[in-house]
């Protein structure tokens, strides 16, 4: 497997002024970030707000380039100026606010306009828009005006217009916030079947905990640093840790956790509904 | 005491290309001190329902009465409804716009003639309900990080000490433990001063742990409107309009249905543990 995306101790400060916009100072909000993520990999990043979630995602497309240390995002060098339309190019994001993102006034305009600032000739465009939006089950919207589409509807757009750009690895920054159960749902659903069925690599960034069970792998991130990673079973088996840094564990797993504080012989690391229906079950 | 709505029809753009009735045939009571969970769609009309409630917005046709007083009668005095009913926005914090914090909550009471102490004292508490610390107070409210501008925000409302709270989705976008500190600190303002509370939300867990009654809002109209017990015993329904039922709901379910003999009914992590105990626990 290829590496898609590596950080070597990478710092992050943000300056502070004062009003006349002078440097007083630094607030670090990255400190030294070693994490590898491998092509095709679904990697989610938990913390809470203000530990560094986002700005950390935001050097994996060059909108931030690190203070000190090297982000590497297939290969190049993020720092490096001349990359930058390459590591943009391989690396999309999506954000929380989907109406922030659209500016189409049209679905299939605004999903051709990656593509278009990328040059790709017009033919190109249209099949690259066509695909995209087959790929998030948004292609009977092609005509609509994405003004009058749901939270869910316009998030698939928005992540269209990423795919449309051929990226090999898609962040998510909190895509989900916003949206009702339906809406979530469907943008879960789209970034599965990108991953399966495009090998997209994912970074979804979350504060619901049922959207990463699914994961290869799961990053926590407290004060710039990363404090835990493993799989969801390791990082959700760690209740109180996760308390400790303002998290929580899945609704399953909590009432797992309180029937075995109970006294039932349910075992640690629950974290889907049929695991724990199957676990009462053996108690019988 | 209660807010009463009687056939209320909201139409958008009445008379142009664009018209959408976003609300239809409304009727619904609020008795003063219940804690209401509103959940819908996106679209469903859940944030144009609550901005009637402090006349933000004049229904097409329709009633609504605060304390048996009908506020669309000509001489009704809406400012004095909006002292009483606070609403507290989605992305509130976008509203900030003092010099400080402490400053940005005494906005509210200012707008009620109030004097500068009092003003001040009404802050202080308001920011206090919400947890955010004296420290804080002299900050510009951009130097917070997004919960504390949300807890900032909702003490500007508090501190006009409204007799009915509305918020709209008051913790998207807010790690679970700011999730769990607003919300705690919301129920508790509720039990102690027996303030009305609306809470919007599309966290299905939030609204069964929270709420008295709830109300779904489908397609501009309520299409339930009953205790989370009730409510929730409709998630095939409640699917099929895009919403859902909190987890434990359905696992009690999937027990039920390879024969345990649990309550279907629980909606919290401790109704669901309770009933699992009751009929495992004693073997």
């Amino acid at each position: 497997m290829e590496r898609m995306v590596q950080t070597e101790d990478l710092i992050f400060e943000y300056a502070k002024r004062d009003e006349e916009g002078n440097v007083i100072g630094a607030y670090r909000a990255i400190d030294q970030v070693n994490l590898e993520v491998e092509e095709g990999q679904f990697i989610a990043i938990l913390g809470h707000n203000g530990s560094g979630k986002s700005t950390l995602a935001k050097h994996i497309n060059a909108i931030l380039v690190p203070t000190e240390g090297a982000v590497w995002v297939g290969g190049r060098n993020t720092s490096d100026a001349r990359e930058l339309w390459n590591v943009r190019q391989s690396a999309g994001m999506v954000f929380q606010n989907p109406d922030n993102q659209i500016i189409g006034t049209v679905v299939e305009e605004d999903v051709g306009f990656g593509p278009e600032n990328l040059g790709v000739p017009t033919d190109d465009i249209w099949k690259r828009v066509e695909e995209s939006l087959k790929a998030v089950g948004m292609i009977s919207y092609r005509h609509h005006s994405p003004n009058k589409l749901s939270g869910g509807q316009k998030q698939r757009v928005a992540i269209a217009g990423v795919i449309a750009m051929r990226p090999k690895c898609i962040v998510l920054d909190e895509p989900t916030a916003m949206l009702d159960p339906n809406g979530r749902k469907e943008v879960l659903r789209t970034v599965e079947e990108l991953r399966k069925r495009e090998k997209v690599t994912v970074i979804l960034i979350t504060h619901y905990m049922e959207e990463v069970i699914d994961a290869d792998r799961v990053f926590v991130m407290d004060h710039g640093h990363v404090v835990m990673e493993g799989t969801p079973r390791e990082i959700f088996s760690q209740m109180d840790m996760l308390k400790r840094y303002r998290l929580d564990v899945p609704q399953v797993t909590i009432l797992a956790d309180e029937l075995r504080k109970r006294g039932l012989d349910i075992p640690a690391g629950i974290l889907r509904k049929e695991e724990l229906v199957e676990a009462i079950c053996r108690l019988r | 005491m209660s807010i009463k709505i009687e056939h209320l029809n909201y139409v958008y753009s009445q008379g142009t290309a664009y018209e959408k009735q976003a609300l239809k045939d409304i009727c619904l009571e609020i008795p003063h001190g219940e804690f209401v969970g509103i959940i819908g769609h996106t679209g469903s009309g859940k944030s144009t329902l609550i901005q009637h409630l402090n006349g933000l917005i004049k229904a097409t046709d329709g009633e609504l009465y605060y304390n048996g007083e009908n506020i669309y009668s000509g001489n009704y005095n809406m400012k004095e409804l909006r002292n009483q009913v606070g609403l507290v926005f989605q992305y509130p914090e976008h509203q900030l716009f003092e010099v400080d914090v402490l400053s940005d909550v005494c906005f509210g009471p200012k707008n009620q003639g109030l004097s500068k102490e009092e003003c001040e004292e009404r802050a202080k508490e308001a920011l206090r309900l919400v947890g955010l610390k004296e420290k804080y107070y002299k900050f510009s409210p951009f130097e917070l990080s997004g919960g504390q501008k949300r807890r900032a925000a909702i003490a500007g409302v508090l501190a006009m000490r409204p007799k009915v709270l509305i918020l709209d989705e008051p913790t998207a976008g807010l790690d679970p433990k700011g999730r769990d500190e607003i919300l705690d600190q919301i129920a508790y303002l509720h039990r102690e001063s027996d303030m009305t509370v609306i809470l919007v939300s599309h966290s299905m867990e939030d609204i069964a742990k929270y709420a008295d009654r709830i109300v779904v809002m489908n397609q501009g109209q309520v299409m339930f409107n009953s205790t989370p017990k009730e409510v929730f015993s409709h998630y095939r329904e409640l699917e099929e309009v895009g919403l859902a039922a909190p987890q434990v709901t359905y696992i009690m379910h999937e027990l039920a249905e390879k024969g345990f003999d649990v309550n279907t009914g629980a909606t919290t992590v401790k109704e669901a543990a309770d009933s699992i105990m009751e009929v495992l626990g004693n073997d």
